[in-house]
């Protein structure tokens, strides 16, 4: 078996019969790190011989025959902005860039019950904010596809790392799109799950009513095994809803009959690249070929979301970032005068241009005089733009969208250009507004060979079905299985 | 709300946000901002008056848990990542007598 690219299926199949261990898995990936990182920048860490250690004990206990939990002996990168007691926590920020926290994420907890491998720390933009990943403080992370093009962000690292057969698994999190942008350009399969479905305790808040943990795999089902190993209730996050845990993996490979899949005349505008429009309505032919129906649905304000967005989610970011005062843990100033000089200086210095362009957008939009205008005004559109997803979903099982207007732009490309850069979030920050579920597949290749994702986006707390619904495409098409680096004469090829 | 974002509100936002910004940055985030505000007018074309805003996508009111005493971090552990520290306490700069 080809480990590096191998889905957590097959790798967790192999450990069982015996013919893998998890040694033997981590070993590859650490050799697929030390080739490949340098060139992709995925990882800010890795600590091999930790994870070769947590490795050797989970097969030992394999071999004496003690009861494993779910993703026993499987690797997983983790996003920067997860706290892992003792381990650097950076979130890509000079801010940080000392931070041990010294307690572990519900995510974290939850994957070590389930004796996952902790593999290493992905980059990121900066505290999340971005969608390239050009905004971490500490490097690039480029696209394995063309290493001239962007990963996509804000968990740029984690997709190229899953894309790059670095790591089979891998958590980011997803504000407006940061965890289904950088799926669809790495070619690999990322997911947002419902609000309130994944504790946030321990994720570094950037908007706290949109923030959401969620997995990067390399098939539907990986992200489906790791959802449900960090999914449930923890009163730790009291927006997390009291419900069972998903049981998304089990019942995957069972296709949805009579799907009603919906189709949105305003997401075919100006700006969308042919090549994603084609994607797009070469997977709606798909879905027609397996016998779901197609219906033309409506989310009229859609056009509003990226204002209203990029007025909530600093207006939040701008109240959590507050707490960066260099007086409990993160940078301090050398020099300064007084007090309010030490906080000035050490933001000021702590912070990277994209942090306090959007930390001065949101303290202008809460500002006295300014509040009604902008930031109440953009929560009274955001509740339109969620009463839109509701009615549309009266109608339709899923929504099928592109992910990006764009495959993958190139580094640098638009990073001086913010408007721009908060434009290309339009198809995915509507999902974080209204709170509901999205995925991002493999749908297929631009003319370049570039990846291009399909998004799926279903009703709050709808991931089985949603996630069947991805698994009904993957099977009927080839998309996933193509790798960077591979003869481009597949990309044609459904 | 459509006005130019000059050079002053930005120092003066940046003030509000205990940001010290450069020359440079000053002048470029009065261009950009004022971009980004322009952009945001659109909300202005629609009506909202009657809207309920909605600051959270999942309606939660009054959730409790058990008032049962946990464990809390240990002192140690609390000032591990402090910048300036005695051991006992955060270490800041005087606060009385100016600011």
């Amino acid at each position: 078996m080809d480990i590096s690219h191998a889905t957590a299926g097959d790798l967790l199949a192999g450990l069982d019969d015996g013919s893998l261990t998890s040694v033997a898995i981590v070993e590859s990936c650490l050799a697929r790190i030390a080739a490949e990182n340098e060139r992709i920048g995925a990882f800010l860490s890795v600590d091999g011989e930790n994870a070769l250690a947590q490795a050797a004990a989970i097969d030992r206990r394999r071999a004496a025959g003690e009861p494993l939990g779910p993703l026993a002996g499987l690797p997983v990168a983790i996003k920067d902005n997860l706290c892992a007691t003792g381990q650097l926590a950076t979130c890509a920020s000079r801010m940080l860039s000392n931070f041990r926290p010294p307690y572990d994420a519900h995510v974290i907890e939850r994957l070590k019950a389930a004796d996952a491998v902790l593999l290493g720390r992905t980059n990121m933009d900066e505290f999340a904010m971005g969608s390239s990943t050009e905004n971490s403080a500490f490097q690039l992370t480029r696209n394995p596809w063309n290493i001239e093009r962007s990963p996509g962000g804000s968990s740029g690292g984690s997709a190229a790392a899953v894309a790059s057969g670095m790591v089979p698994l891998a958590l980011g999190s997803d504000t407006g799109g940061s965890i289904r942008q950088p799926a669809a350009f790495c070619g690999v399969v990322g997911m947002k799950p419902t609000y309130g479905r994944v504790s946030r305790y321990g994720l570094v808040a950037f908007a706290s009513s949109l923030d959401q943990i969620g997995p990067f795999a390399n098939d539907v089902a990986g992200a489906a095994r790791l959802l449900d190993a960090i999914a449930g209730h923890d009163p730790r996050d009291a927006t997390c809803v009291n419900r069972p845990a998903t049981e998304c993996a089990r019942r995957l490979d069972e296709p949805l009959s009579g799907l009603k899949v919906g189709v949105v005349a305003e997401h075919f505008i100006r700006g969308l690249h042919p090549d994603v429009r084609s994607a797009v309505e070469t997977a709606l032919d798909v879905y027609r070929d397996l016998g779901a129906e197609v219906i033309d649905i409506h989310l009229p304000h859609s056009k509003y979301g990226v204002a209203a967005y990029y007025l909530v989610a600093p207006s939040e970011a701008s109240s959590n970032l507050a707490r960066y005062d260099g007086v409990h843990y993160g940078h301090r100033a050398a020099k300064f005068e007084n007090l309010l000089d030490m906080y000035s200086r050490t933001r000021g210095e702590g912070f990277g241009p994209e942090v306090k362009r959007r930390i001065m957008l949101g303290t202008y939009a809460l500002s006295a005089g300014y509040y009604d205008a902008y930031y109440l005004k953009a929560l009274k559109v955001r509740r339109l733009i969620h009463d839109d997803y509701a009615a549309a979903f009266a109608q339709v099982d899923v929504i099928a969208a592109p992910v990006a207007p764009t495959p993958p732009f190139k580094i640098g490309e638009l990073i001086d250009d913010p408007l721009a850069m908060y434009l290309s979030d339009v198809y995915t920050l509507g999902a974080n507004l209204a709170g509901i579920p999205g995925i991002s597949i493999p749908a297929g290749f631009s003319r370049d060979g570039l990846p291009i994702g399909l998004q799926l986006l279903g009703p709050a707390f709808s991931e089985e079905r949603l996630l069947r619904a991805a698994r009904m495409f993957e099977q009927a098409t080839e998309w996933r299985r193509r790798r960077p680096g591979d003869e481009p004469s597949m990309t044609r090829r459904r | 709300m459509s006005r130019a974002f000059t050079r002053d509100d930005v120092a003066k936002v940046a003030s509000l946000a205990r940001l010290e910004l450069s020359e440079a940055e000053l002048d470029g985030y009065a261009s950009q901002l004022g971009r980004i505000l322009d952009y945001v007018e659109i909300l202005d074309t629609l009506d909202t008056e009657n809207v309920e805003p909605m600051a959270h996508a999942v309606a939660l009111a009054n959730v409790f848990r058990p008032d049962e005493p946990g464990t809390s971090l240990s002192r140690e552990e609390a000032l591990a990542n402090a910048p300036s520290s005695d051991g006992r306490y955060f270490l800041v700069p005087p606060i009385l007598g100016e600011v």
